[in-house]
């Protein structure tokens, strides 16, 4: 199996973990992964914000330059994912934008190839090729599976799992010996784009996250998008100090607890560089 | 040389209020063959009908074009008139120049005034090729078919039973009496719902006039209006009903338990059932596919305590047919699965998110709880209890896009149910409208609201569990905020659907759907209880949603127009039906597969052509109580042996001719 | 309050509405005030305008209330309320094309940190072809001077590494740069 690999700004920097593992999992699931040659940023948010055209073009050089490698583009950031999956999936239903994009990128673009998110592909694995790697399961451990947006709304455009109640990541849990908990925040957005500039607003939300997941009595949270990631986890310093509250709840990429499973060890997952330290909880699996 | 008249009608503005009819008359007045033309405010009308009566009259017109509405509203009318003025009631066309033009071009005036005359140019040149045509008469079988035995079916069947026709009434499930025998109390009264309805029940299953098949489901529909034949399957019930007594041993002893259709899932029955204890007939079916027995060949407790040795087993289908002159359609509703498709609810995951329906069972003195209102999760009274409505209803992305009409009111009686059975409780309803259009509706809302029930209105975005909250996220739009409410209970009000089974049965019936799949009447104001089938109607919710009231209503005016068919052992038919030119038809029999009245069938004549001896073959014939007219054949035809009248080739090549001028 | 004109705010509105559907593809006529979307807009708490009061106020074309609402930059843009509409109505568009007008026509109201958030980023990814988290805060902070907004955070991420000081371009940059041009030429000409 070999992938064209978007890895994204942030897995270069505050997300460095997620690049780390996921690299690490696929490696030893047999995913080849192989970087696309010069990526740019995917536009993010503030690309659509800006300029519709401009969000599309952003996204479909990289989708142009996956194409030359023939093969479909992986992608594990949920954000980046949805951006490169809506703007292949904008264009293959408006050939006419289809055009514009190409002469404004000036590279050839024709929508062979297809646009998956990690989990999406582990998702179709053989389950039983995946049982094979667990060698270390995650037994007893309470995790509450957090999708947050992009990675499911809107259906029309991602459309790999329910919007609503979506199961991918609880079930490789699951199928990794862990115990996702039953809770109603799974796709409740947590605001991390508007980190920067509307703290006490994103600070209710993480807050309100963390402490449903909380009383579901999860140990730690489980992510696939760096935004929230880095959103859930670093903020829950501030939350702490704003609410009066004593969160401790990690904040883990789903490749990050694969790995654990795996047997990797925390400092190959990068699980030494959160901000809530996942080390105790992972410890108590012994 | 035809002497053709030309009226053109205002339909007050709707047509005159766009074109100029008078000048559209006087255009008129130059088309060949057109001997009169002219204008009037309202064609249909009494003063208007008598004009056209004149002007034949003076004039010597022996045709008529009407240049007004949709033939499907008014042909009937000016038949009839040029009936009166002593020609043949086929001499007429029409030509629609409202819904056809003035109703679509108003925009467009300039184009509007051409196309009405264009119209009309194609009107005439048709009308100058028309041909008197002559009904005959069929026979009629005195006995009606009602398929579906809720109320709907119950209130018809009785209806031409009392009439003093003999009724078929077939139920496919083991009782009569359908949705409203399930339901606790009913709007705008409060009356017990069973205490109206089963004596209704009774009544049918005793009426002399009617015969009643429950656990029967129909096959087949042959013939044609006077004269249908119907074939009907009697489920195997593996009881024998001649000795069944009804005593009950079996159900209660049976060991198997499954979810209760009757009590919406949330009570239990056993394998040997009958759906409630006033189900009518009063006797029980054994459920095949849960019954220990046939799923292991092992059990026969019911066998074996039965007093009267009724279980059979061995018992099977059996399929009998019934001559019938009319058929009643009312076959009802089913209802929304929410959770298939309602994700932000939870999918049906929260027990104590419940529909209507369960309500119903949880409220009725009968229903599993007794009548004690209780949520299925734990037993507990519930305290606070959240109403939202148009679930499925007006929601074109999940569900149906039209208004399901009864669950505004249902949901005012629920809220009511609710603070009379838990004192103190509180209720909410979540709304969009609130919609009361029925007598004692609106009150009956407002009292809802003055004994303490908060409307809340806008939609609800989302129901999750928090540890032991059961939270209702939702918003207040009049307040501009998003709200939340932390419930007990939260009841759906789910969109009325057409019954499983409806497409079957219109296809069977040959009768047409909507865009909703529920059955299509023949116009949405002037023929209501009719199908475009002759000899088809239909009653209660099978068409639309409905109330009770609205469904008893129709299904006396169902039964009326029964009776009035069945009134008369004879009955004129269409003339504007399919004839074969024999000496044409090669007897290929391409049109016979492509009718779908199957009224086309291969018939021996005995052809005798000058200089040549008799000789025999088979050609095309036309059943006239079956063919609708609809033209199908026509086409197939490679011979062009098969016109319709009233349309025929030259008719319809001079319209395309004028058209084209 | 004074009442409002609806003949008139309708008609000097209608061509705004027309612009508005051709930029996003949705019907504002085709929204039927349910409310689901503010039901579920997981920001509604922080909003001046709920987003179905945004719908309605298009339509009775008050949309300058819209275009300096602080609403539009507070939209996460998670689409809830897409997922959600009854109407098949792509709200989280529309706010994406609100967002895009109000920037174009220089109405952006009070709520001036994200915009300039997106445009900061942007300009990042215009000169280097990726974003620098690094610059981008370190300059949000500066201009929206709250220079030691998340610095703990920055601290932490610095000592483990995963802030880079320094930038580095991609080797396609110029590319880059060329679409964001090409871009805006052809918007222009629209
Ligand atoms: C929760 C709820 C509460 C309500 N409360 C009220 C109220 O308080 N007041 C009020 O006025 N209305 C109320 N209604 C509406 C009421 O139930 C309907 O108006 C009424 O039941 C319609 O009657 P019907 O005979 O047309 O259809 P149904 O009651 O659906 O009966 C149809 C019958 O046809 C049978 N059938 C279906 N297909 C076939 C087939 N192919 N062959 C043979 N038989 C077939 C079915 O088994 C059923 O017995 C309520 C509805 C609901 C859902
Ligand atoms: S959910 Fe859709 S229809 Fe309802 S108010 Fe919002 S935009 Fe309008
Ligand atoms: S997309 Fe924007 S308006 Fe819609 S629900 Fe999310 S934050 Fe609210």
């Amino acid at each position: 199996m070999r992938y064209a690999y978007y890895s994204g700004c942030t897995l270069h920097a505050t997300a460095r973990e997620f690049d780390l593992s996921t690299r690490a999992v696929c490696s030893r699931l047999g995913i080849e992964l192989e970087e696309i040659p010069d990526w740019n940023c995917c536009g993010a948010t503030a690309a659509h914000a800006t300029s519709h055209l401009l969000s599309v073009a952003l996204a479909a050089r990289n989708l142009a330059l996956a194409e030359t490698q023939e093969a479909d583009l992986l992608v594990p950031c949920a954000a980046c994912y949805h951006r490169l999956v809506t703007a292949r999936k904008e264009m293959s239903e408006n050939p006419h934008l289809r055009e514009r994009v190409v002469r404004i990128i000036g590279r050839e673009y024709r929508g062979r190839i297809g646009v998956r998110s990690l989990l999406e592909v582990l998702d179709h694995l053989d389950p039983e090729r995946l049982a094979a790697g667990v060698v270390r399961p995650l037994r007893g451990l309470k995790v509450a599976c957090y999708y947050g947006c992009l990675l499911v709304r809107p259906p029309a455009v991602t459309g790999f799992d329910d919007p609503e109640q979506p199961q991918v990541m609880d079930r490789l849990m699951r199928q990794w010996g862990a115990e996702p908990v039953d809770w109603g925040y799974k796709t409740e957005c947590c605001g991390a784009g508007q980190g920067f500039s509307n703290e006490p607003v994103v600070l209710k939300l993480v807050r309100d996250i963390l402490a449903t997941a909380s009383r579901a009595g999860a140990d730690c949270l489980v992510c696939a998008c760096t935004l929230c990631q880095s959103n859930l986890d670093a903020r829950q310093g501030h939350v702490n100090r704003v609410y009066g509250s004593d969160f401790r709840l990690p904040v883990m990429y789903f490749t990050q607890l694969i790995g654990v499973g795996m047997g990797m060890e925390a400092r190959e997952l990068g699980l030494d560089s959160l901000f809530v330290d996942p080390r105790p909880v992972i410890r108590a699996l012994g | 040389m035809p002497r053709t008249g030309v009226f053109v009608c205002w339909c007050g503005s709707n047509i005159g209020g766009v074109i100029d009819c008078p000048e559209t008359a006087a255009a008129a007045s130059g088309f060949p063959g057109v001997a009169f033309s002219t204008d009037y405010k309202y064609m249909c009308s009494e003063p208007g009908q008598n004009m056209v009566i004149q002007a034949i009259r003076e004039h010597r017109l022996d045709r008529a074009v009407v240049a007004s509405c949709s033939p499907r509203l008014h042909e009937e009318t000016f038949r009839k008139t040029l009936v009166r003025a002593g020609l043949n009631p086929y001499m007429l066309e029409m030509a629609n120049i409202r819904e056809h033009c003035t109703w679509v071009h108003g925009a467009d005036i300039q184009q509007a005034r051409i196309k009405a005359v264009d119209l009309v140019r194609r009107a005439v040149a048709k009308a100058n090729r028309l041909e008197p045509l002559f009904e005959s008469e069929i026979s009629v079988t005195r006995r009606c078919l009602v398929i579906g035995g809720g109320v709907a079916g119950i209130q018809a069947a009785l209806d031409v039973a009392d009439a003093g026709h003999e009724v078929i009434l077939v139920e496919r499930e083991p009782t009569i009496g359908g949705n409203m025998v399930k339901l606790d109390k009913t709007f705008p009264t409060l009356d017990c719902s069973a205490c109206i309805s089963t004596p209704k029940m009774v009544a049918a299953a005793t009426h002399p006039n009617i015969k009643l098949y429950t656990y029967a489901e129909i096959e087949k529909l042959a013939g044609y209006v006077g004269n249908f034949e119907v074939t009907i399957r009697q489920k195997a019930r593996y009881v024998d009903h001649e000795k069944c007594t009804g005593c009950g041993t079996c159900w209660e002893k049976c060991p198997t338990r499954v979810p209760s259709e009757f009590d919406a899932g949330i009570g239990q029955r056993t394998a040997i059932y009958i759906p409630f204890p006033q189900a009518v007939p009063n006797k029980p079916v054994i459920d095949r596919e849960h019954c220990r027995y046939f799923a292991t060949g092992k059990c026969e407790i019911c066998a074996k305590l039965c007093p009267t040795g009724a279980v059979d087993y061995g018992q099977e289908d059996l399929v009998l047919t019934e001559k019938v002159g009319a058929v009643v359609a009312a076959t009802g509703f089913g209802l929304f699965d929410w959770s298939r498709v309602y994700g932000e609810y939870g999918y049906g995951q929260y027990p104590d998110v419940v529909t209507g329906m369960q309500f119903e069972r949880l409220v009725n003195a009968a229903g599993p709880t007794g009548g004690k209102l209780l949520r299925p999760s734990d037993g507990a009274t519930p305290r606070t209890v959240v109403f939202i409505k148009c679930v499925g209803s007006r929601d074109e992305a999940k569900g149906r896009r039209y208004c399901s009409r009864i669950c505004c009111m249902y949901t005012a009686k629920h809220a009511l149910q609710v603070l009379e059975k838990v004192p103190g409780a509180s209720v909410f309803v979540f709304y969009m409208d609130v919609r009361t259009a029925g007598k004692g509706y609106e009150e009956f809302y407002q009292r809802a609201v003055n004994n303490g029930t908060v409307y809340v209105r806008g939609r609800v975005s989302k129901i999750y569990q928090d540890g032991e909250r059961l939270v209702v996220r939702g918003v207040d739009t009049l307040l501009g905020r998003p709200v939340e409410v932390d419930a007990d209970m939260v009841v759906l009000a789910t969109a009325v659907e057409p019954g499983s089974g409806a497409a079957e049965t219109a296809r069977i019936l040959g009768i047409n759907t909507d865009q909703d799949g529920f059955f299509q009447e023949a116009h949405p104001k002037l023929r209501p209880v009719e199908t475009h089938t002759r000899g088809v109607f239909l009653a209660g919710a099978c068409q639309a949603p409905k109330d009770i009231p609205d469904t008893v209503a129709q299904a006396s005016g169902a039964a009326a127009k029964v009776a009035g068919l069945l009134s008369s052992k004879w009955l004129s038919t269409n003339p504007m039906i399919a004839t074969v030119n024999e000496a044409l038809c090669t007897g290929c029999f391409l049109c016979v597969p492509v009718c779908s009245y199957r009224a086309l069938e291969p018939k021996k004549i005995t052809e005798r052509l000058p200089g040549h001896p008799p000789r025999e073959r088979e050609v095309a014939g036309v059943n006239t109580g079956l063919c609708q007219g609809c033209g199908a054949c026509n086409v197939a035809c490679r011979a062009g042996a098969i016109e319709v009248r009233g349309f025929t080739n030259e008719q319809l090549l001079a319209e395309v001719d004028a058209l084209c001028q | 309050m004074v009442p409002l004109n609806l003949n008139r705010a309708i008609k000097e509105g209608a061509r705004f509405v027309r612009r508005l559907e051709a930029e996003s593809g949705q019907k504002i006529s085709d929204c039927n005030q349910c409310g689901k979307c503010t039901a579920g807009c997981p920001l509604g708490f922080a909003m001046d305008l709920m987003p179905n009061q945004v719908m309605h106020l298009i339509r009775v074309g008050l949309w300058a209330e819209v275009l300096e609402s602080r609403t539009i930059w507070l939209c996460s843009h998670c689409a809830v309320c897409t997922t959600r509409c009854p109407r098949n109505i792509d709200l989280a568009r529309v706010m994406d094309s609100l967002r895009i007008t109000a920037r174009r026509e220089g109405r952006i109201g009070s709520e001036r940190s994200i915009a300039l958030f997106n445009e900061i980023f942007l300009d990042s990814v215009r000169r280097y072809g990726r974003a620098h988290e690094f610059g981008i805060g370190l300059r949000h902070n500066l201009l929206t001077r709250r220079p030691f907004k998340d610095s703990d955070l920055g601290r932490v991420w610095l000592r483990r590494g995963k802030l880079k000081l320094g930038t580095r371009k991609i080797k396609g940059a110029a590319e880059i740069d060329r679409i964001f041009s090409e871009v805006e030429r052809t918007e222009d000409g629209r």
